[in-house]
């Protein structure tokens, strides 16, 4: 843990309490509400920007487990199994199909409206983002839950070994503000580097930074390297319509077919110099007719532009989904999503999806299922913790742990802005040839770039107002971006999101989950007790 | 990234203001404005969210583009994300039409 005695006295010009707090207003962060508030717990959710559009699924479409018990199910989970190369768990993947399940219906006796099959029976796969995400907030709202739009959290609060809540910062007014709470779900996303993949651009890692502060360990950031293929200069990363697309080169030449799947084609072709083009001319009418219906955001590159792709080809570009399709996050240690420190939980892309996915994207169905899942048991895991403190823990002596980005150990200088210093940040995490195809003297390099970014952010770096978010912003995805290398370099083999050139062979001696942890200084360590359960 | 607030069409609700999760309008005494072009991330909710179709997001995502307000206006485009969601005035409607489960049922999500 970061010491934290020589910094400045925290004071908030808004200081509440709350029995849970919830960072991020997300599925993950609004369904951890409404567990917490069925508890009976008074909970406050901040959200850095609007629960209800923030987060990744808020402008997107995505299916979901709805799997009643039986042969489909079965087939699913094996499917899962197989693909993680051995880094899933049966038992959590059955326990979130379920708890998924029960959720789903539970929205859908709340009156959201799920769309109905020929046969007149209801189809609960699939929640629309917008609507989805529009209809949670009512319910929270509903629940008695505070909401606080546009109060993003930036550190937390600390009482003699327990998380006892989260301050932020107000970008509108500048102030400060802080909540006091017996237990806090982070529940803020993954992290994207700002790379313009939908809807993620707020997903920076804020909480991977202020729980590793308070000494959580992370797990999984190696399976990370998960790019979203959209329309060249677009924000559109919606696999969906490219399950109809044919793809070529610049000459009109197929895309070259080598038995892999279909991102690594596009990246190694993008990475040799050829530009990459669609056209989703593979599908009949009515699945272009449904695609287009149900997928209308999908077309409005299209359309925008004067485009039919289903008659032409579009150049394609590949970006980066970082840990929100990617896997990694902080490591769980219970039922109830607690993470190593007490009083802290995590849900949703915040947290490791290992469990569900191994090695491999968690996109689609296991991350919105997951949402639910996760958000469900961490905020009832939250509110009984609260409880088990009483009233008693709103009234400790707390303090505030966030270092780097907003309370520089040295003089504060001008010159690194956000704004200079995210080119950076960026250059280490979001290129093709860095980071979906690795190499170990690649991964030093940036190790190395990242580790001296990360001190001179730590000991000068500093804003004011708006400014002094986007530093801590910065600060949050150097961070990241750290754990990820640390993670990758422990891991000296390729398998899943995690593609070494230099190693290109599975290590079946390494189906194991890398550990990481610290701030300053940041450790990997293999995770061998994993390793001996599932083998047991 | 957005481009464009249609003055005569907005009504100054500032409805953008408070849903954007980039937060990048500010409200004023009148029409809000793009305060913060550069933070937008693209996601079109903000069109989404408006009552009365007075905002236009250009789809190119890493830069400024130009725009032609008054041919985007007449070629329906003011709304036409909207329209194709079946939201109306701002409210969500139109998701128990969604074809999407037929794209699903055949394995492509």
């Amino acid at each position: 843990m970061t010491t934290t005695e020589t910094y400045s006295p925290f004071s908030a010009s808004r200081d509440e309490v709350a029995d849970v707090l919830i960072i991020g207003g997300g599925p993950a962060g609004t369904w951890a509400a409404l567990a917490a508030a069925a508890q009976g717990a008074r909970v406050i959710l901040a959200d850095k920007g609007y629960c209800g559009t923030s987060g990744a699924t808020a402008p997107s479409n995505t299916g979901a487990w709805y799997l009643p018990a039986g042969a489909r199910r079965d087939a699913e989970v094996e499917r899962r199994l197989e693909r993680s190369t051995g880094l899933a768990h049966r038992r959590w993947i059955v326990r979130t199909m379920e708890q998924a399940l029960r959720g789903l219906d539970d929205i859908a006796v709340a009156g959201y409206p799920f769309p109905f099959d020929e046969e007149g029976r209801p189809y609960r796969a699939n929640l629309r983002g917008p609507d989805y995400m529009a209809f949670m907030r009512r319910r929270v709202v509903r629940a008695g839950v505070r909401i606080l739009d546009h109060h993003p959290a930036t550190e937390l609060l600390w009482s003699d070994g327990v998380v006892a809540g989260a301050a932020g910062l107000h970008p509108r007014s500048g102030e400060r503000w802080q909540v006091r709470a017996g237990a806090v779900v982070i529940a803020a996303g993954g992290c994207t580097f700002l790379s313009h993949a939908l809807g993620c651009d707020g997903n920076t890692g804020d909480g991977y930074l202020m729980a590793a502060e308070a000494g959580a360990r992370l797990s999984g950031m190696e399976f990370s390297a998960q790019y979203g293929l959209c329309v060249a200069d677009a924000s559109v990363t919606k696999g969906l319509p490219f399950a109809l697309a044919s793809f070529t080169l610049e000459d009109g030449s197929p895309l070259p077919e080598t038995g892999e799947e279909r991102a690594v084609r596009i990246a190694r072709a993008i990475v040799e110099g050829h530009q990459v083009y669609a056209c989703l001319d593979r599908g009949r009418e009515e699945e272009h007719d449904w695609l287009r219906r149900g997928q209308p955001n999908c077309f409005l590159p299209h359309d925008r532009a004067g485009i039919d792709p289903f008659t032409q080809r579009f150049r394609v570009a590949l970006r980066s989904e970082g840990t929100v399709r990617g896997v990694g996050g902080l490591d769980l240690i219970d039922d109830d999503c607690a993470t190593t420190v007490p009083g802290l939980f995590a849900a949703g892309d915040a947290a490791t999806r290992e469990n569900l996915a191994g090695a491999v994207t968690g996109g689609g169905s296991p991350n919105a299922s997951w949402a639910i899942a996760s958000g469900t048991w961490s905020g009832r895991g939250a509110a009984r913790f609260a409880q088990s403190l009483g009233d008693a823990a709103l009234t400790r002596p707390v303090r505030a742990l966030g270092g780097a980005g907003l309370r520089p150990r040295r003089a504060a200088s001008d010159e690194l802005t956000a704004r200079a210093l995210l080119p950076y940040v960026q250059a280490e995490t979001l290129p093709l040839d860095v980071n979906f195809f690795r190499s170990g003297g690649r991964i030093a390099r940036s190790q190395q770039t990242l580790d001296a970014l990360w001190e001179d952010v730590r000991d000068h770096a500093a804003g004011a107002g708006r400014e002094a978010l986007r530093v801590r912003e910065l600060a949050a995805m150097t961070a990241t971006g750290r754990f990820i290398w640390a993670a990758a370099a422990a891991r000296t083999e390729s398998r899943g999101l995690h593609r070494r050139v230099d190693l290109p062979d599975t290590d079946a001696a390494q189906s194991h989950r890398i550990h990481v942890s610290g701030v300053d200084e940041v450790f990997a360590t293999p995770d061998d007790t994993a390793r001996r359960a599932l083998a047991s | 990234m957005i481009e464009l607030i249609h003055a005569e069409r907005c009504i100054d609700c500032n409805l953008c203001v408070k849903t954007c999760p980039r937060d990048v309008f500010d409200a004023t005494d009148g029409t809000p404005v793009i305060a913060r072009q550069e933070d937008c991330q693209t996601c079109f909710l903000c069109e989404l969210y408006c009552p009365v179709d007075a905002l236009y997001v250009a789809p190119q995502a890493e830069a400024r583009v130009p725009i032609d307000a008054a041919a985007i206006e007449t070629g329906g485009q003011l709304g036409g994300y909207v329209r194709a969601m079946g939201w109306r005035r701002g409210k969500p409607g139109g998701t128990e039409n969604d074809p999407t489960r037929h794209l699903r049922v055949r394995g492509a999500g």
